[in-house]
């Protein structure tokens, strides 16, 4: 019977329909034109705006913490409140080992601070995610408040409440210092480390296991029938988000040359996790269009009018949540395909 | 300061924890729903039943009848207009609509009350200490312990001996089957959220002198509630019940005894106990 069905010849519509269908599933991992726009935005933003690269600084941050947290969230589906403790990890990481053991350069600090991450990402990793829905939410909550108590607690070494203020890093490459007042150094410090990072992550999901992950999310039972080893996937996941969170929450410490407790707590993992949100998940840009909007509105709105601002973040949570679960480029998709099928008819 | 009365301190602390999370077990057993606004509507209660009896005079128990009510009415809105269109969605979304709900109650109270701490004007009775024969203690925690003690019987009876009960807790362990028996499962929920919603109210009320209460409320205690609720088992009046209590006694004294490290010790133990049971202590795996 199958085979009948498959000698029969296909209509020529359905074969050029599956053939363009067959291209674009191949073709996916290929680079647009449009995809150099954030780079040559980024670069543009350098020279335009001298004066306002701090606060660049600060988005090319939250744009890697967001694209980390869009690996697992967006790809994997694992929905965490939790994803500040790798933030908190790498910037401690690097704030240590700058104050205590005069390891202060910056290039080697990412990697240490990659690793501590990426470890913690992969111990917590595999005992947490054998577990799902509310449980998963309680435990990573649980991962990050633990975190964030013993920082509290080990004052001799992370300064407490207080955290460790005035830290000193090396120059770039021994060349190029940080400079506070400007942030010119940091600036493209931080751009190139994202954009390193960008092309690591943009390989990683559309790499067949990057599918895989794809695949998880959509249909675990599915993925158990077919034989994937689906908690070695996730926990894989896992980790390499959080060594990549661990890097943002390091370019944090060394950019701005101190650490403390706010980097560990649930005001930053709702902050990212309302900026990937926002942004739109499971699409790579969303992390970027999503931290630009939210610090950009927060940068301007917040300080001027703290109390109008969380309610304009919450009514916008609820009415993503309800509407445009998407976010942004959610939204910007809908409405494309509208424009293209009004012109169709 | 003596065992008795650490004892007697961290039990009132658990009563109110117990008070405001009932609601939310029994809410989360039967909709799956996660809903991080529970705490919101505990400080709105809270805020409503302080703000009545000092500028309107009521009376306390008047108050906290006020409080229930209101929370209740509003708690069936938003469920009616909101939740309900978020049940089958995934558990993302309602994470982020909670959480922007809580940031919404968060603004409005700041906007019309104001950021500061809201105390209780305790009526002359309920104040200064009473002899329980072998301690002194304060009149307010005692009176909080008893009035705890008072719901969860009242709610246990509810649960074991009525038909409505009976109905929870068949829609809790199985919501098809329940389904399939003729259970509406969707009007049980939408009258249970109002009864949790508005429990939640009395207990951020009664909360006020223990926990106090600022606009921050719902998101410093969010950690405490979904503990409670998720050592004590989804949808398990008599485990959130032990669940809080544990909880509550332990919080108070480690806070005593270990004034910077308590903290972790509850969220270690809540750790190490989900990764050994992740259904919580008293609740059925499966459900």
């Amino acid at each position: 019977m199958t085979a009948q069905r498959h000698a029969q010849p296909m209509s020529a519509g359905r074969n050029a329909l599956g053939l363009a269908a067959a291209t674009a599933l191949a073709e996916r991992h290929r680079i647009r034109w449009w995809e150099a726009l954030p780079w040559i935005a980024g670069i543009a933003v350098f020279f335009l705006f001298p004066n306002y690269l701090a606060f660049g600084t600060q988005v090319l941050i939250m744009i890697l913490f967001a694209l980390s947290l869009d690996l697992v969230l967006g790809y994997a589906g694992i929905i965490t409140l939790g994803h500040a403790a790798f933030f908190g990890a790498g910037a401690y990481t690097v704030g240590m080992l700058a104050q205590h053991w005069g390891w202060n350069e910056p290039l080697s600090g990412l990697v240490a601070a990659a690793a501590v991450a990426g470890a913690i990402g992969l111990a917590s990793g595999y005992v947490l995610l054998r577990t799902h829905g509310l449980t998963l939410l309680m435990l990573t909550l649980c991962t990050m408040a633990l975190l964030e108590e013993a920082a509290n607690m080990g004052a001799a070494y992370t300064g407490g409440f207080d955290g460790m203020p005035g830290l000193n890093f090396k120059p770039l490459l021994g060349r190029y210092a940080f400079d506070l007042l400007y942030f010119r150094s940091q600036y493209l410090y931080v751009l190139a480390v994202l954009f390193g990072c960008f092309l690591v992550v943009r390989a990683l999901v559309h790499s067949p296991f990057g599918q895989s992950l794809t695949g998880i999310r959509e249909n675990v039972l599915r993925m158990h029938a077919v034989g994937a080893p689906v908690r070695a996937r996730l926990v894989i996941a896992y980790a390499i988000s959080a060594a990549l969170a661990g890097v943002a929450g390091a370019l944090f410490t060394q950019s701005n040359a101190y650490v403390n407790l706010s980097v560990l707590g649930l005001d930053r993992a709702a902050g990212v996790l309302i900026v990937l949100i926002l942004g739109g998940y499971g699409r790579l840009y969303g992390a970027f269009v999503g931290a630009i909007a939210y610090m950009v509105l927060e940068h301007t709105l917040a300080k001027a009018y703290p109390t109008g601002w969380q309610l304009g973040v919450g009514l916008t949570l609820m009415a993503v949540a309800l509407y445009a679960g998407n976010g942004i480029l959610g939204l910007a998709a809908a409405l494309r395909r509208r424009i293209r099928a009004g012109r169709g008819r | 300061m003596d065992l008795i009365s650490i004892l007697l301190g961290g039990c009132a602390a658990g009563m109110v924890l117990f008070i405001v999370s009932v609601g939310l077990s029994v809410t989360m057993g039967l909709m799956g729903f996660v809903n991080l606004a529970h705490g919101g509507f505990a400080m709105l209660g809270g805020y409503a039943i302080a703000l009545a009896m000092r500028h309107w005079g009521l009376p306390f128990f008047a108050a906290l009848a006020l409080g229930f009510v209101a929370v209740a009415a509003l708690s069936v809105a938003l469920e009616r207009l909101f939740y309900a269109r978020l049940y089958r969605a995934s558990e993302l979304d309602q994470v982020l609509f909670t959480i922007g709900l809580v940031f919404v109650m968060i603004a409005a109270v700041t906007l019309t009350v104001g950021p500061e701490t809201q105390t209780l004007v305790l009526p002359e009775w309920l104040r200064g200490q009473v002899d329980l024969g072998f301690i002194r203690y304060r009149t307010y925690s005692v009176a909080v312990i008893v009035a705890g003690t008072a719901l969860v019987v009242a709610l246990w009876l509810g649960f074991e001996r009525t038909r409505y009960g009976a109905m929870i807790r068949a829609a809790v362990d199985n919501r098809r089957m329940a389904e399939s028996l003729g259970v509406d499962v969707g009007r049980l929920f939408t009258v249970t959220f109002a009864l949790g919603s508005g429990l939640a109210a009395v207990g951020g009320g009664l909360g006020a002198e223990i926990l106090g209460l600022d606009p921050q409320y719902p998101l410093r205690y969010l950690a405490y509630f979904l503990i409670v609720v998720a050592v004590g088992g989804l949808g398990r009046v008599t485990g959130v019940f032990f669940a809080a209590l544990l909880i509550g006694v332990l919080d108070f004294v480690l806070k005593i005894e270990f004034p910077k490290g308590g903290t972790m010790f509850i969220y270690a133990l809540t750790l190490a106990l989900l990764l050994w049971r992740p259904q919580g202590l008293f609740g059925r795996r499966g459900s």
